[in-house]
Order: C-alpha cells, then structure tokens, then sequence
C-alpha cells in the first residue's frame, strides 16, 4: 500500500469518528501550546538574567573594606576604610592574571544646577572604573588622565541625573554643584536602565577618587590613600576563583593579618550571586517544561487509549482487510497513520496556539519575559509527532497482530 | 510431471491444542485437488471441519502438517506478510455476514483490495465500476451498504472479491443470510464466474445450494469424501 493510501485510509477513518478525533488531538493541542509557552516564559527569564550578567561586568571582583571590630562590637561593612590605594596598585602589579583596578570611594550628596536640585550618590573613580562596569559615554567625553591627576572638578554624570537637572537642555559644559562644591559636567552615561535589583542604574555621577576625597568625603580624620571599595576586572573568567584566592592571600599579607585572623575586608565574587540566581531560574523553567510536558504526556495516553478502543471497535474491518490482502505492515502502518495525524494535526494547532499565547503574554504581562525563537517551534513539532509515534506505536502493533480468522469471526 | 490443480491439499492436517486433553483434530490428513475452473461444494455439518479447511485453503491459517499447494506456491514456507500477499493475488473471499465497511459506499468498498495491490490510482474506480456491471449492479455505485439489500450487498462483496482477478474464490455459506429465491441468483451469478474462468470453492451446509455446484465434497469428522453428485 503506497503512503497516500495509507494516508486517505486515516482520513478517511478519522473523519467518520470526527468529534472523538478532535476531542483526542485537543490532548496535545492543550499540551504543545503549553510547552511553547513555558518555554518561551522560561527562555525569557533566562535572557533577562543574561543581560544582567553582562550589565554588571561579569568577570569582576569587588573588595569592600572589613567589617569593623571596637572594642567588640562589630560594625557593618564599609565602615573602616581599610583599603587604600597601594593595595590596588600592588593588585595590578603582582597578579598577572587581572585586567583591571579601581579603587573608589562613594558618597551621597545634594546636586543643584540653576534652579533644579537632585539627591544622588557620588562614585570617586579611578580609571578603570568604566571598563570594569561596561560604563559608556553618550555625550561629551570621559574624564581625562589630567582630571585624575590634578583632582579636577569634573564630573560625569548619569542619565537620570541627566534628566532632572538639565531635563532638555545640553548638561556637557555645564557647571552643576554637589553639595557646595561646583563640578563642570565633562560628559553623560549612556544609559544601562534598571539594574538586576531593580535599582536605578543611571541615578549616579563619578568624579575622580582624588577629587573626591579631597572636596566631597567629609572625615579628614581617615588615613592617607584610604578607600571603600576596589573593583577588580580578570581577564579571563576562568580564573575568577583563582583571582579571588589570591587577591585575599595578598591582601592579609599587606594587612599583617595573623593566620585565624578576622579578615578587615571582604571580597565578593558578584558572578557567583549571579550564578546562583541563574541556577534558581533554571530550576523554575525546568519545571515549568515539566509541567508542559506532563500535560503532553497525557494527551498521548489519550491517543493510545482512543486508538485502543478503535482498534477493538473495528476488529472485524481489520480482519477483512487482512482477508482481501492487507499484511500486517499494511494495518500496522494505517493505524500508525491514524495516530500520528491526530497528534501531528493537533501539535500544528498547538503550535499555532503556543504561539499566539506566547506573544499575548509578552505584550499584556511586564512581569514575565518571553522569548520564542524557532528552536522551540521545532521542539513542539518533534514532540507531537514522536508522541504519536510512541503511543501510536503499541495500538497499531496489537491490530498488526491480529488473527485473521478471529477477527473476521468476531461479533460487535 | 504438470499437474494444473489451482488447489491441492496433501495430507492435510490441523491439529487444535495439540498433547492437551482439550487436543482437537480439526482436520486429518485430507486430500483435496480442484483443478482450474472447476465449482466445488464443500458440504458438511458444524463441527465437521469445513470451516477450518476453508481457513487453511484460504491462506488465513497454518497446517499442523501436511502440504498445501496454492496454484502451485506451498502455503507451508511462507509467513504473515507473504501469505497477505498471496491472498492479494490469488484468492477472493465471499462471507456470509458480507463483511462490507459501513462507512463506504459500494464503488469504494469494491475499490478497497486494489489499494493493498499497489493498482494506479487512475485505474481503480474504472476497474470497480466494471465489477459492479458484473454482479448487475451498475446504478448502485454510490449506495452505502446500508442502503442496499442483502443480496444487493452481498453481490458488492462479490465485485470485490473479483476486483483483483483472482484464480480462486471462496465463498463461506454465501447464501445464508438471503432468502432462497436471492440465494438463487447469487448461485447463477457464481455459475457465471466459474463460466468466465474462475475456480470456485463454495462452503455450506446446506445440500440444496451445494447442488449448483459440479462437484460435491462431504467432511465428516475431519475426514474429507467425495460424494457423487445425484444428477
């Protein structure tokens, strides 16, 4: 029998018995649409923490100043400055494997310009700052190897900044005070937009370290050099942990920490509380995909039950087939047929509901991401039809094996 | 030495349940030759064994021992997929309860064996319509079987058991469920395929429809005699 005739053989049953046809392919519409939905929530879960990733520099490490210890009571991390500017040059100068050093200090400060004011925190850089964050300039330029080292009042200033001092005026030129202290903006941010925290990335301007210890940070009564913070970028991202292990031994060392010791700073691998939060979306798509393909699971078992009772119903028509001359193959592969288009037809339309619901959800829901892309399209087509191959597969085999003088002879 | 039996059966047996208590001989050691274009009866009560030697003369069952040459190919070699193809080409099954599909009409039902014969899609509805002019049922090609009477149905079901043109065809009490004077007319109508070159089996219990037939065969207890016909 030629694949068309099998093929006219399917249609033909199945739209004699349409209603409980359409009722079993609903098996696997319901469950293709699912799993192209899920899918899609979850790859979008998974791009939006890839952005994230990337926004925050991903081979990064950031050394905070230790939590302090007077007189027993331990006060938050931070609150000692007890980094300074030699150990991030002794960073850069002793661990090959590091790309990039700034060392930084932060503020918080009242910003004015003509009759606007803003709060905003201030971030005193160092160089390398920029390429550690991905921070870019939209206008105007960055601060300037001569900025750093004359601790000039220039500031760069973040878009959001941007837009409620200056609103639609030109800021680069402008003279802006933080605090009392009157800045020239050299240049803007380019805009990262909201950070994984859900934290305004862009409400921020950097100054040069130096100027900043010198005009904004109050306390004179802090050592020379002293720092909050220092941003390491590594080259390679493989070499983080490594980085990490040897950044603390460097830094105990230059600390004169005893072995057992408090550490007076922390370092934190910011690719790590990533990773976990990956780990953690992970976990929720999977599930999600699971639950899907629980549901196609079910409308399978629908197919082989329904082609069960087909099978039984047309015992009689199956033995007069196998009488005219139909082999086992021949009624082994219209069976077969018979459910792979009930699965097939209905992953079309589940494909086509996935779809659509897909794009619903990404236009009428800002709390879930999604993502659909071609791969998973492919996915739910190799689904159903596998799923009425693998459930097909047992209905049609019991009607192939069929005794001819049996079936013929059986009463229903 | 050519011999042109289309049916010959050497020693056949079949054994139900066999080294059981429940054994059952069936059929025991039966001999039985019919030569292209004859029309033979096979007559005999239930139980005698007639249905099982249609079965096995039909392809649609294995011998326990003994031959079985089916114009000339021995049934005993030949698995499932190969006894269907044989069927295909040499044998047609006419059945009491007419076994058509429901849901078809009758030029589709007539049609159905030349989808399993590979027949080009172009040839099929010509070569049905010309099997229903055969059985007189020209004008009906488009009735379901529903719409038919009995004996409108079963000569559809006799439009496809020729449809393939093959040498053999087995008739299984086709006259039981129609009334005489219909039983009647499916009779000339098998004396006309016999005429046309056809070897025709006709399996009954009934001695009155068995006398259409040339030749007459009793089974009795498995066992097969031939019976002279009372001319």
């Amino acid at each position: 029998m030629t694949f068309n005739d099998t093929l006219r053989t399917a249609v033909f049953a199945l739209r004699g018995n349409w209603m409980r046809s359409a009722l079993t392919s609903l098996g696997v519409i319901i469950g293709i649409a699912a799993v192209i939905i899920m899918v899609s929530v979850g790859q979008g879960t998974q791009s939006e923490i890839n952005k994230l990733v990337s926004g925050l520099g991903s081979n990064r490490l950031d050394i905070s100043s230790g939590a302090g210890n007077q007189g027993g009571i331990r006060t938050g991390a931070g609150s000692q400055w007890t980094l300074t500017d030699e150990d991030a040059s002794a960073i850069r100068a002793q661990i090959p494997e590091v790309q990039y050093v700034a060392a930084g200090i932060r503020g918080g400060s009242q910003l004015v310009y003509a009759e606007n004011n803003w709060s905003t925190s201030w971030q005193g850089v160092q160089p390398d700052f920029f390429d550690i964050n991905n921070w870019k300039i939209a206008q105007g330029e960055n601060l300037q190897a001569q900025d750093y080292s004359s601790a000039a009042k220039s500031v760069v200033i973040g878009e959001t900044v941007r837009l409620n001092l200056f609103g639609e005026e030109d800021a680069v030129g402008q003279s802006i005070r933080i605090g009392k202290v009157p800045f020239k903006v050299v240049g803007v941010l380019a805009p990262k937009g909201q950070g994984g925290f859900g934290q305004d990335q862009d409400d921020i301007v950097m100054i040069p370290l130096d100027t900043a210890r010198r005009r904004l940070s109050g306390s004179t009564s802090r050592p020379p050099g002293a720092v909050q913070q220092i941003a390491i970028g590594v080259t390679r991202a493989e070499d983080l942990a490594y980085v990490q292990e040897e950044v603390e031994v460097l830094m105990r060392e230059r600390h004169k920490i005893a072995p057992g010791a408090e550490d007076d700073f922390s370092v934190r691998n910011i690719a790590e509380i990533v990773a976990t939060r990956t780990a953690a979306t992970k976990v929720m798509s999977y599930l999600l995909g699971a639950v899907a393909g629980i549901s196609l699971l079910v409308g399978g078992i629908g197919i082989m039950n329904i082609m069960l009772v087909s099978v039984t119903e047309r015992i009689r028509e199956i033995g007069l087939r196998m009488a005219v001359g139909a082999g086992p193959g021949d009624i082994q592969r219209q069976f077969l047929a018979e459910a792979m288009l009930i699965s097939f037809g209905g992953g079309a339309i589940g494909t086509a509901i996935g779809v659509l619901g897909a794009l619903a959800v990404s236009k009428f829901s800002q709390d879930l991401p999604v993502q659909l892309d071609w791969q998973v399209v492919l996915l739910a087509v190799v689904c159903s039809v596998s799923t009425g191959l693998f459930f097909g597969f047992y209905p049609a085999r019991k009607a192939s094996q069929l005794d001819p003088i049996e079936a013929l002879r059986h009463q229903g | 030495m050519k011999n042109n039996f289309v049916i010959e059966t050497q020693a056949l047996s079949k054994v139900y349940h066999p080294g059981t208590q429940a054994e059952v001989v069936a059929l025991d050691a039966v001999d039985l030759k019919i030569s292209a274009g004859e029309f033979v009866a096979i007559m005999g009560a239930s139980g005698s064994g007639k249905s099982t030697l249609m079965n096995l003369v039909g392809c649609l069952d294995k011998p326990s021992s003994g031959r079985y040459l089916c114009d000339g190919v021995d049934v005993s070699t030949l698995d499932r997929e190969e006894l269907a193809k044989l069927r295909l080409s040499k044998l047609g099954f006419i059945f009491q309860g007419f076994n058509l599909l429901t849901r078809m009409d009758a030029l589709h039902n007539v049609m159905m064996p030349l989808g399993y014969a590979n027949t080009p899609m172009a040839e099929r509805v010509s070569l049905a319509q010309k099997a229903l002019d055969a059985v007189g049922l020209s004008g009906r090609s488009t009735h379901l079987p529903g719409e038919l009477s009995g004996g409108q149905q079963q000569r559809v079901a006799i439009a496809r058991a020729i449809i393939n043109n093959p040498p053999i065809i087995l008739a299984d009490e086709p006259t039981g469920a129609l009334d005489s004077r219909t039983g009647e007319e499916i009779l000339d109508l098998f004396k006309r395929l016999k005429n046309e070159g056809h070897t025709m089996v006709l399996i009954t219990h009934d001695a009155k429809v068995a006398e259409h037939a040339d030749r007459i065969c009793v089974m009795r207890d498995g066992k097969l005699f031939e019976s002279e016909k009372a001319a």
